[in-house]
Formats: C-alpha cells, sequence, structure tokens
C-alpha cells in the first residue's frame, strides 16, 4: 500500500508491504542507514527514531503505521554543518566506541533533553536503560548527555546576557 | 532475519469502524495498538494475523480522567502516559509503582493499557495491579457494549473475555477513601519480565483493614489474584503479623512454575516477601505516611 | 517529568560531569576526541548491512529445531518454486563442491551445512537466496527437513561416561566425545606441596568447586557479509564482520581454494565483536558459494537468535580449584582440574600450541612455589566455539579461578582478602618475573597498584559500615547486606611471539606501513581491525608522537586486505601491544630516513643530527633545523641525496613481539543484596589499572568502563543455559540479558604505570583487562555479602534466584535449565 511519511522534514512517498517493518523502510526504502538494528525482540533500542517527537523502537512499528507522521533519524539531527549539542557531548565525553548504539542513543537523549533541559545522572540512566551498549558502560553516555545539558543552558544564558 | 509473515492491514477510523474491520476480516484478523507484544511475535512467527486492525488514530480510547467515584483509562492509553499522570500518581500509586518497571522507557512509549491487558501474558504487571485495585473494563461489540470486572476479564494465559468482534474500550477503576496502594516486582534485569510481582491495595478504617485487594504476577495466580490472602486479612489488625500471615496463604496458594527466574520454591518464597512489603507500603500510604 | 526513582540506581553518586576530550588535539598522546566519532554522530557509520551493491541477493539460514538428530531426508523444491527465490544450497550442493566441511580454528572441522546429522539447536541446514530479505526468510518456512532424533549430550560432566552418545562420529576412530588433554606446570613438584600441607598442622588444603558458566560476547552488531565473485575477472569481494581480514583472506583462499590475489576482505565498520567475529561462520561461506552460483552479489546477515545460538560462545570451564596454604595465609600452590565444554565442534580460536588458551596464567598474581593444571576438552551437543569475549585466550576463566580461590581461602581462614592478597602478591624486585607454569611478567608493582585501589574505596571505612549492618541484620532488622569484593588480576596480552604463537600456522606478527606525502600527512595502514576502540585515533597519535606532527594530519587505514599490510588482526587486546609497536617501529624508521634528507638540507652528517622537539636540529644549534613536513617535501624534490638513498620517506615493516605485555590492575567493588529477594545491587566499582603507557587516556577509560560492564553482565545475569533436550534458553534478547544503565553504577577509575620494558613505547593494551578483572570482584562481593549465611562459593550469574538459593545452602547449577 501506498504511505507518505515526512522523514527529517521531507514527505517520502513509497508503495510497501504492510508488513515492512518502519526501520527497513528507513534503512532499505530510503537508504537511510543511521538507524540501526540489533535484535528481533524490542530489546536493544539500536533502531530508536522519533515518531512525531516521541522516541520509538522503529523494529517493533509497521511502516504503515507511520503513514501521516512525522519521522526524525539521526541523519536529521544536526543543523548543517553544526552539530546538535548532543552529538557534540557524546564526541567530547567519549559517550560512544563501536558507533553502533549510538544513533539511538542520541535520539532518545535529544528526546529527553527536549522534556528536561537539566536531567539528573539518574534521570538519564532511566531515559536510556531500554538501550543497549556493549561498548562504553553507559557512563560516558551519562556524561555527554550532561555536558549537552550544561552546554544549552551556558548558551541561553550568554545570550540572555547583556 | 526475523520479519513477520503477509498479513491485510486497514486503519480504522472510529471503534464502530474497527468493529466492523475486524468482522469483515474474519475470525484470524487481530486488533494492533501499540503493537509492543504483537510484533515482536509476528517477527519470530507465533503469531500470523491474516490481517491487523490499527486502532492508533482512535481519540476515542484516549484519555484518563476522573468521572464520578471512578477513573477511565482509554485502552489506547500508553503506558508512559499512565506513569506521567497526576490522577494516577493521587488515587493508584500501585499503577505508578507497576508503570515504572514495565519493559523500558521508549517501549513505555509505545505499548498500550488496553493492548496489555488483551495480550494477556502471564507475566504482565498491569493485569495484577488492576486486578487488585477490582477495576472492571468496557468491552464493545457491534452488539453492544458490556463491562466486565479485570478478575473474570483473563480466561486463562493469553485468553481473555475479548472475543473476535469485539474491542476494549476502557478501563475503570474505583477511587476509594482511606486506601493506599503500592507494587512491587522482582526481576533479573531492568525491564525483564518479573521473576514474581506483588501488588496490593488496602482500605483502613482505624487500624483495621476493611477491604483488601492482592494481584499476583508470574506465579500461576488464577486471574492474578490472591483471594485468600484477601479473606484471611479482610476484617482485621493492619499489622505486620497479620500482613506476614496472609502473605504466608497468598505463597500456598499460587502455582508457580520453574524457569529460568528461578526454581519453584524461591518464587513462592517471593511471593510471601512481596505481598508482606506492598501490604506494609500500601497502609503506609493509606495513613499518608509514605 | 517523570520522578525518578534514585533507589533503582545503584552508583550514582558524582553529578559533576568530567570533559574527557581536550580542547586542542595533542601533539602526541592524551586524551582528543575521536576522529571516528565525526561519522558516527551523524548516522554516517558504514556497517556491513548499510552495504548495498547493484543487483544484490539476500541470503537467509535454514536451522536445525534440534540439538542432535539425524537427517534423512531434505525437500527443497517448494522454496526453489518461491518467485522470488534465486537458489537453495544445501550440504549435500556443497559435499558436490567439497565444501559441506570447513575446518576450524583449532585444527578440527566444522560443518557449513549439516549432511549427515545436525549436531546442535540451530546448526546450519540450507540457505536460501532471494531477492529481498522477507522473501528468504518466508522461502525458510518451504524446506522440509526430516530429522530422525538422537539422544543429545547436554551434561558436559557426563560427556565422557561410558555409553553416552558419540557427537561427533563423523570422525575417524572417534569411539567418545574427548578433545584433548592439556597439562601445564610441575605435577610432580606441586603434588609435593600439597602432600606437605595436607600433613603439616598450621597448613591445609583449600578446595572448590567453580563454574566459569557459558556466555556470549553478543555485540550490538550481529555478524555478516556480503560475498561479491565477479564472474569476469575472478576476484571476490566479501565485506563482512571481521576482527581479522587478513587472516580471514588467506583461510578463504585455503578452504575454497581461491587464489589469494583474487580475494578482498573488506571489514567496514564494525559494530562491536568482543572475539566474537574473529571465527568464520557457515553463513560466510554460504554466501561465497552463493554468489558464485548466482552470479550476484549476496547480503547475509544474522539475526539474533542466530548470533547467540550460533557463532561462538565463551567460557563453559568446569574448574576444581585447590589451593594449599599456610594457616597464616601463605599460598604455596595451586592446582587445577578443568572440564572445558566445547560444544559440538572444536571451533576455539586460539594460538595452537594452546589448546586451553593461556589458562596456564592461572597463577595469578601470585609468588607460588609450584602450580599445575589439567585441561579435558569435550565434544557436546551445544554450539561450537569456546574462546571469544575478551577474554585474552582464557586468561578470564584463570583469573577468575585463582580470584574465588583467593577469597574462599580467605573464608576459611577467617582472614581479610585484602591482607590475604597483600601478603602473596607478586614484589615490584620480582620483575620479570618467571611464574610456576613459565610465563615471564613483564613489569609490575602489584603492591602500590592494590594499595592505591584500597585507598580510592576507603576500604577500612566500608568494612566498618559492613560490620554495622551485619550488626543490624542480625538484630533482625531488615537491612540490605553489603558486600565488598576485591580481585587482583594479571593480564597477558599481545600475542604473540611468532616462534611459540601461531593459528592455524600463521604466526602472530603484525604489518604496518607509513607514507609520508610531500607536504608532510601521513597515512598509515594497518592489519589491526577496529571494532570500536578507536584505532584511527590512537594510532595516529602514536605517528604524530614519533614524527613531530599532529594527530589530524595522520589517516590511519585499515579494514581491507587489497590496501594494508598483513597481520592477524584484532583480538585478545593486541592492537596496541602488536600493531601500535609496528605503528611507533615504522614511524621510527621514517624518522630515521628524515634525518638523512634534514642532513642534506641542512648540510651536515645526519649524525649531527638530534630529534629534539619534533624536529630534527643540528645537535646545540636550536636554529637549525627541519620539520617533518619540510623535510617530507625535499624528500620529494629534486634535493641530490647522498649516494644510496632513495627519497621519499615511506616504511614499511612488521613486528614480531619478543614477549606478551602484562597489564594488571586492582578491583573493589561494593554491592548491596537484599536478603529477602537475593536482588543485588552494585553500589560501587574501583578499578585501578596499569596498562603501562596510556596514549589516549579517554579511549583508555572507555575501554575499562566497557569491561566493567561486560563483568556486571557475567556475574549478574548473562549466561546461557541448556535443557536436557539441547534447547538453547538463552537466544534472544529477552532471555539472554545484557546489562542495562541501570546495573551499572558509575564507575571510579585510578590508574598505576608500569611501562613495558620491552614494549617500543611501554604500552601494555587495555581492551580486556576489566572483562577479565571484573568478575570475580562482583562474585567476591556477593558472596562476602552472604558471609552472614555461611555462604563460600556460588556460580555465576548470581541472579536473584541464584543468591537466594545460595543463602538457603543449596547453590543452583547454572549450566542447566533449572527444575
Amino acid at each position: 500500500m501506498e504511505i507518505t511519511v515526512r522523514v527529517n522534514g521531507v514527505p517520502q512517498t513509497r508503495d510497501v508491504e504492510p508488513r515492512l517493518l518502519l526501520t527497513h523502510f528507513l534503512r532499505d526504502e530510503l537508504r537511510l542507514t543511521g538507524t540501526h538494528w540489533g535484535c528481533d525482540t524490542t530489546n536493544c533500542g539500536a533502531c530508536v527514531v522519533r515518531l512525531d517527537g516521541v522516541p520509538v523502537k522503529s523494529c517493533t512499528v509497521l511502516a504503515v503505521m507511520a503513514d501521516g507522521a512525522s519521522v526524525d533519524t539521526v541523519e536529521g539531527l544536526a543543523h548543517g554543518a553544526e552539530l546538535d549539542p548532543v552529538q557534540e557531548g557524546f564526541v567530547t565525553c567519549h559517550g560512544l566506541q563501536c558507533g553502533f548504539c549510538t544513533p539511538g542513543m542520541l535520539m532518545t537523549t535529544r528526546a529527553l533533553l527536549d522534556r528536561d533541559p537539566d536531567p539528573s545522572p539518574a534521570t538519564i540512566r532511566e531515559a536510556i536503560s531500554g538501550q543497549i551498549c556493549r561498548c562504553t558502560g553507559y557512563e560516558n553516555i551519562v556524561r555527554s548527555v550532561r555536558w549537552a545539558a550544561e552546554r544549552t543552558q551556558a548558551e541561553q544564558q550568554s545570550e540572555v546576557a547583556p | 532475519m526475523q520479519v513477520p509473515a503477509q498479513f491485510a492491514y486497514a486503519k480504522a477510523g472510529s471503534v464502530d469502524e474497527a468493529i466492523a474491520l475486524l468482522r469483515r476480516h474474519g475470525p484470524d484478523a487481530l486488533v494492533v495498538a501499540g503493537g509492543h507484544s504483537l510484533i515482536p511475535m509476528m517477527k519470530l512467527r507465533l503469531a500470523e494475523p491474516t490481517a491487523l486492525i490499527d486502532i492508533n488514530g482512535l481519540s476515542e480510547l484516549t484519555g484518563v480522567a476522573v468521572q464520578g467515584d471512578e477513573v477511565r483509562l482509554g485502552a489506547m492509553v500508553r503506558h508512559g502516559e499512565v506513569l506521567d499522570s497526576p490522577v494516577v500518581r493521587e488515587h493508584f500509586p500501585i499503577l505508578a509503582d507497576a508503570e515504572r518497571l514495565i519493559a523500558d522507557p521508549i517501549v513505555r512509549n509505545r505499548g498500550t493499557v488496553g493492548g496489555s491487558l488483551c495480550q494477556a501474558d502471564p507475566s504482565e504487571d498491569l493485569s495484577a495491579a488492576f486486578s487488585a485495585l477490582r477495576a472492571s473494563v468496557v468491552i464493545r461489540s457491534a452488539d453492544g457494549e458490556r463491562v466486565v470486572p479485570v478478575r473474570e476479564f483473563h480466561h486463562g494465559p493469553y485468553e481473555t473475555a475479548v472475543a473476535h468482534g469485539e474491542l476494549l474500550l476502557e478501563v475503570r477503576v474505583p477511587i476509594r477513601a482511606a486506601t493506599g496502594s503500592a507494587y512491587q516486582k522482582i526481576e533479573r534485569r531492568a525491564g525483564d519480565w518479573a521473576v514474581a510481582s506483588a501488588g496490593a491495595v488496602v482500605t483502613l478504617d482505624g487500624d483495621t483493614v476493611v477491604d483488601v485487594g492482592i494481584g499476583l504476577t508470574a506465579v500461576g495466580a488464577p486471574h492474578f489474584v490472591a483471594p485468600e490472602a484477601e479473606d484471611a486479612l479482610r476484617g482485621g489488625p493492619a499489622t505486620d503479623d497479620a500482613f506476614a500471615a496472609a502473605a504466608r496463604v497468598a505463597a500456598e496458594h499460587c502455582s508457580p512454575s520453574a524457569d529460568q527466574r528461578g526454581p519453584v520454591d524461591y518464587k513462592r518464597h517471593l511471593v510471601g516477601e512481596l505481598v508482606t512489603r506492598t501490604l506494609q507500603r500500601a497502609t503506609a500510604r493509606a495513613r499518608g505516611e509514605a | 517529568m517523570t520522578s525518578i526513582d534514585d533507589s533503582r540506581i545503584p552508583g550514582v553518586q558524582d553529578p559533576a560531569v568530567q570533559i574527557h576530550a581536550e580542547a586542542e588535539t595533542p601533539r602526541g598522546y592524551g586524551s582528543m576526541k575521536r576522529k571516528e566519532d565525526a561519522r558516527f554522530v551523524r548516522g554516517r557509520g558504514r556497517y556491513v548491512d548499510d552495504v548495498v551493491l547493484p543487483g544484490m541477493l539476500h541470503g537467509a539460514v535454514l536451522r536445525s529445531p534440534l540439538a542432535h538428530a539425524r537427517i534423512t531426508a531434505v525437500d527443497t523444491s517448494a522454496a526453489e518454486a518461491h518467485p522470488k527465490v534465486h537458489a537453495v544450497i544445501t550440504g549435500e550442493t556443497l559435499a558436490g563442491l567439497g565444501l559441506a566441511w570447513m575446518p576450524t580454528l583449532s585444527n578440527d572441522t566444522q560443518a557449513v551445512l549439516a549432511t549427515d546429522k545436525v549436531r546442535f539447536q540451530g546448526q546450519e541446514v540450507a540457505f536460501v537466496v532471494a531477492d529481498d530479505k522477507y522473501a528468504a526468510r518466508d522461502a525458510l518456512d518451504l524446506i522440509d527437513v526430516q530429522y530422525e532424533p538422537l539422544d543429545p549430550v547436554i551434561d558436559a560432566r557426563r560427556a565422557l561416561e561410558a555409553g553416552t552418545p558419540v557427537v561427533r562420529d563423523d570422525k575417524d576412530g572417534q569411539a567418545d566425545n574427548h578433545i584433548f588433554d592439556w597439562e601445564s606446570g610441575d605435577s610432580a613438584a606441586t603434588d609435593r606441596v600439597f602432600a606437605e600441607a595436607e600433613a603439616a598442622p598450621d597448613q591445609r588444603v583449600v578446595t572448590a568447586d567453580i563454574l566459569y558458566p557459558r556466555v556470549h560476547p553478543a555485540p550490538l552488531e550481529t555478524c555478516g557479509a556480503i560475498a561479491d565473485m565477479d564472474p569476469v575477472t575472478g576476484k571476490l569481494t566479501l565485506w563482512t564482520t571481521t576482527q581479522a581480514p587478513h587472516a580471514h583472506r588467506t583461510l578463504y583462499a585455503l578452504v575454497a581454494g581461491l587464489p589469494e590475489h583474487k580475494i578482498r576482505v573488506v571489514s567496514p565498520d564494525i559494530g562491536g565483536g568482543f572475539g566474537n567475529k574473529v571465527g568464520i561462520y557457515p553463513g560466510y561461506v554460504c554466501a561465497i558459494v552463493a554468489s558464485i552460483v548466482t552470479g550476484k552479489p549476496v547480503k547475509w546477515m544474522e539475526d539474533r537468535s542466530e548470533n547467540l545460538m550460533s557463532t561462538s560462545f565463551a567460557r563453559d570451564y568446569h574448574m576444581r580449584g585447590e589451593v594449599a596454604v599456610t594457616d597464616e595465609g601463605t599460598i604455596r600452590a595451586v592446582r587445577v582440574d578443568v572440564l572445558a565444554d566445547h560444544g559440538a565442534f572444536n571451533a576455539t580460536a586460539q594460538p595452537t600450541k594452546f589448546p586451553a588458551g593461556f589458562f596456564g596464567v592461572f597463577t595469578g598474581s601470585y609468588d607460588l612455589e609450584a602450580a599445575h593444571c589439567a585441561v579435558t576438552g569435550v565434544y557436546t551437543n551445544k554450539a561450537s566455539g569456546g574462546v571469544a569475549y575478551a577474554c585474552s585466550f582464557r586468561i578470564t576463566e584463570a583469573v577468575y579461578l585463582v580470584e574465588r580461590m583467593v577469597d574462599v581461602v580467605a573464608h576459611d581462614l577467617g582472614m581479610d582478602p585484602a591482607e590475604l592478597r597483600m601478603r602473596n602478591l607478586l614484589r615490584p624486585d620480582q620483575f620479570p618475573y618467571r611464574s610456576a607454569t613459565g610465563w615471564e611478567y613483564d613489569s609490575g608493582d602489584y603492591p602500590h597498584t592494590l594499595q592505591v585501589a584500597l585507598e580510592k574505596a576507603g576500604y577500612e571505612a566500608l568494612r566498618a559500615e559492613q560490620a554495622d549492618r551485619r550488626r543490624r541484620h542480625e538484630a533482625g532488622e531488615r537491612v540490605r547486606l553489603m558486600g565488598i569484593g576485591l580481585s587482583f588480576f594479571t593480564e597477558a596480552v599481545g600475542a604473540g611471539p611468532r616462534r611459540s604463537m601461531d593459528i592455524l600456522g600463521l604466526g602472530m606478527a603484525d604489518g604496518a606501513d607509513l607514507r609520508v606525502h610531500p607536504t608532510g600527512k601521513a597515512v598509515l595502514g594497518i592489519s589491526a581491525q577496529s571494532q570500536g576502540q578507536g584505532h584511527e585515533t590512537t594510532f595516529a597519535q602514536i605517528v604524530a608522537q614519533e614524527l613531530g606532527i599532529s594527530p589530524d594530519d595522520v589517516e590511519v587505514v585499515h579494514g581491507d586486505t587489497d590496501l594494508t599490510p598483513f597481520g592477524l588482526g584484532t583480538y585478545g587486546s593486541r592492537s596496541t601491544p602488536v600493531s601500535g609497536a609496528a605503528t611507533a617501529v615504522v614511524a621510527r624508521k621514517v624518522r630515521e630516513r628524515a634525518r638523512i634528507v634534514a642532513a642534506t638540507m641542512l648540510e651536515v652528517a645526519p649524525e649531527d643530527l638530534e630529534w629534539h622537539d619534533g624536529r630534527w636540529q643540528v645537535a646545540g644549534d636550536p636554529e637549525a633545523s627541519r620539520s617533518m613536513a619540510e623535510i617530507a617535501m625535499a624528500a620529494h624534490s629534486n634535493l641530490e641525496l647522498p649516494e644510496g638513498v632513495e627519497g621519499h620517506l615511506d616504511a614499511t615493516c612488521v613486528y614480531n613481539p619478543p614477549n606478551l605485555t602484562y597489564p594488571c590492575g586492582a578491583y573493589v567493588c561494593v554491592v548491596d543484596v537484599d536478603p529477602g529477594t537475593g536482588a543485588v545491587d552494585v553500589r560501587r566499582f574501583v578499578a585501578v589499572d596499569d596498562c603501562g603507557v596510556r596514549i589516549n587516556p579517554m579511549i583508555v577509560e572507555g575501554q575499562i568502563h566497557g569491561g566493567l560492564a561486560d563483568g556486571v553482565g557475567m556475574a549478574l545475569m548473562q549466561g546461557i543455559a541448556f535443557d536436557l533436550d539441547g534447547n538453547c534458553l538463552g537466544g534472544s534478547m529477552m532471555d539472554y540479558l545484557l546489562p542495562t544503565s541501570l546495573e551499572c553504577p558509575s564507575w571510579e577509575l585510578g590508574e598505576t604505570v608500569t611501562p613495558s620494558p620491552h614494549h617500543p613505547i611501554g604500552a601494555k593494551g587495555i581492551g580486556e583487562s576489566a572483562t577479565v578483572g571484573s568478575p570475580p570482584a562482583i562474585v567476591n562481593a556477593v558472596i562476602d555479602a552472604l558471609a552472614p549465611y555461611g555462604v563460600r562459593h556460588a556460580d555465576m550469574p548470581l541472579t536473584p534466584a541464584a543468591v537466594w538459593c545460595a543463602a538457603q545452602g543449596r547453590p543452583l547449577r547454572t549450566d542447566l535449565a533449572i527444575t
């Protein structure tokens, strides 16, 4: 069936089987391979994207269920050459190693900061607890998100200052 | 690569349309809500529905609201919404306790209250919590609506009162004064299914337990409840000894099975431990102490 | 915002953000942002499954549902009739090509697709090639395989009993399930010490049975390959998830009879390896055959269950440890008997002369009079493998054994485990130290490293808090019990000297080539293969340090056998010890070539120059010097060079390590155990590592963090058990639990630095230290918490059930289904 999904702001229309998983729609139909796949059982979170702003595991959403919705992936996170603060935080605080969980982690933590611009380490740990990272032991991911939060706050304060 | 088998798909625009679509697509059509139990089973080809009726667009099934002396949760309310709901937190801390332990935050963004109940997994947490709360559900078919107590909703593992061509609309939870509730789960890791869980709802008159609900999960308790333990406690004093005695009754009457989460005697022990603890916490909450 | 129950979150203590990377790129060593991250954070990494080739087809593997069964018939006709299916390959197809079996990394054989019988649940039976992966999956259901079930061999402890079915009846002369016997150390000398200890009134022998259960590395990216056989040129390009692209190329040439110069193995970005991507799996071979058969590129990617159920597992060592010790706590000797479950095929990846890997390092960090171990390998109806998962070739098992035994000794003697360790640790003046089993430890100051860890943890205050908790517990108060666990490990990494270490005859050396372009920018080619370790950054830093240029000016090329020099790849923490050494050596060669050019430029003799602050400078004349960029341009210019000097600066080298390097570390873990439920929270984890010189401390710390999380997983939740029918009970991420952010505390790291005396830059390797060292610390902490219940040992994974059962005095057997 024909569906139209607004992906990173661009409407994408494709004819798909109802069984096509959103993650495969993104990876195989749109060739947006930043969204990864790591398990069959909705456990690992390598596939997290934002569906109408809400982080979801795209391996457990049918592409047809996203018809008419907007989907944001890691490819849409940077503003041109300028990285989003969470991306910058992950680079600065070594929040990634093999990079496979990273896109999902970035999408989740960006959504977290949108809701809560100053999350505690405990809140960050809770927010990423549905996503497996095999490399970092999570500590540096927590630091990366804190870095992004503090950087954003510092920038906002300097904008407000006379 | 684990991917679903082929099926037909239709998006319902209303509850009535969903019911009509179910009838049109025949007995092997299924409703998909959040899909976070169903789609993994379809990927593993443990479920192969011929058609999926998508009810995600049905705004009639959303929202958490107080109506009279009960709170109504729409079938499409996501787990995350339950957790964030001030109404839930005010009246039913047991639900907030349970929701915090269901799967993980991303899954909770998508999975729904109605979906969890209808999946009827024997290890599912909300079934025990709603049973402890003596909630009821509203089910609609082409012939009209009926209200079913949650304690009569489950017919066995993965089997419920919702027949083909019917749709679960909402859950109604009675608000009761002088009542506290709590839920606890032992898991091998955050997000894992329960080794065992218990939920307790305690209504006090002074130091007397005038009513109590005890829900159990993953331990083979019929309808997710421990009625013998409730009977043992009801009308008695709200003391640690009484709680421990009721917990022993609950442990005796459940029938857990051994699996990689633990042997039978351990699970039975956990029931005793968790029932005691949740009764204590529910009582403290009823007294406004916690 | 949802309120978070902080009590669920162990170890959250210091919200202060530490920013690791320096703002500016350092010239050589130091924490710097990783070069590779620019693509990863934009979703522009390129993993195997991201690669799409024109006309590419998709493969899927049909697997056995049974652990042990004879195949009586395979009917592929319905699958072949599927409109999107191009080919169905069976064991019979492969047998026709002589490829139904392939050699393993341990000189055994392994079925590519089963022909006679299946030997474990999940074994490969057929391979379907279709237009897309959905159709390939559909077609698997259309293949009809008839099985005649056989009794499976599941309990390793009974695999050698008379009358047990023979798993490998395909092998001539194989009448039982025995694979090998191997021993290390001096048996007679060890027995003498034990006899003395048994006889002496002030000595004793302490014994414990210890299982290191089967686990799986479970990298987040599963294994896979795209085979592209060009029918015109006869060249095979294989994009694949491999930690050892060069070794794989040679093995494909040997296995499939393809000419090696017509094979190009490309290992692009790898989503974690941890040893899982060392071996060659049947799916890779099937993809190659399928590409030859169809004339098109064929992609095959495992799903998660395939990964967990069929690719290399790790551990599965059933150990009996014995320690001869005086009542004062002087450890005299250690004796170990091991039963090693290798599964259906002996596919363990380790140096040829080491069938039990480097388990011989089980004497640990202690000065022993004598030691001996005997290891027996057996076949069972389980997936094959046996060494993978950040284990440094079985040092994980060795360290776990000795560190668990030390705690058992402390328990039996009523001694503090820190004091017992301090009493027996090697002293700094004993290095280089030859162990009782013949390993030459290069350097270390063990008592100092342990002292740093104890101080960082606040060991005495922890013991005081624990005593208070125990008093309250004994008084009937409902409190969580507190446990404090230590481990002190010695690693042996960087395999290895070619004279003693090879894999299937390939010596374990690594090459490096370094090209310096005319403008002074450099390209380094290495044989090591990053799976997240950050080689593109670290190795650029090594070159930068040696040549006085910026790491930003060094491009590191790896993962393509057509572009890089031969070497055995990345596993066993060998990248920095071997490939890193090669990089330093090749950079020094370039520097020496540059010296000749600089001498010509400055019109002096080369021996008049000294290397100073990243430049060649005339001795005593700071004004007269040349940078590498100036020298590089001159080396490519019309400058007249001395007779016999070729020009340019490029160099190559092969590094054959003279010895292993021996990192060490002292770990302290604090846990809280709920005696009512058995639930364990890791409250704190202090890790003091000594890996010699740190090139990029940020990356080193990241490696340690990851290994510590692995330790939490293995100690508390990972573990693959089997029921007696041979069903794998850890075949998905729902059943095989990996630790999340909520089980991991905020790691507390410290360091000591004793450089390796024989490594060109004094570095020792860090990749697996924490995976090796952390499980015993965590288990020791949990057992310590259970002291009020008299618990002396319980096997991993210490799930709530396992902890509770141990406290009841009947510990679970964690390799079999719970009944």
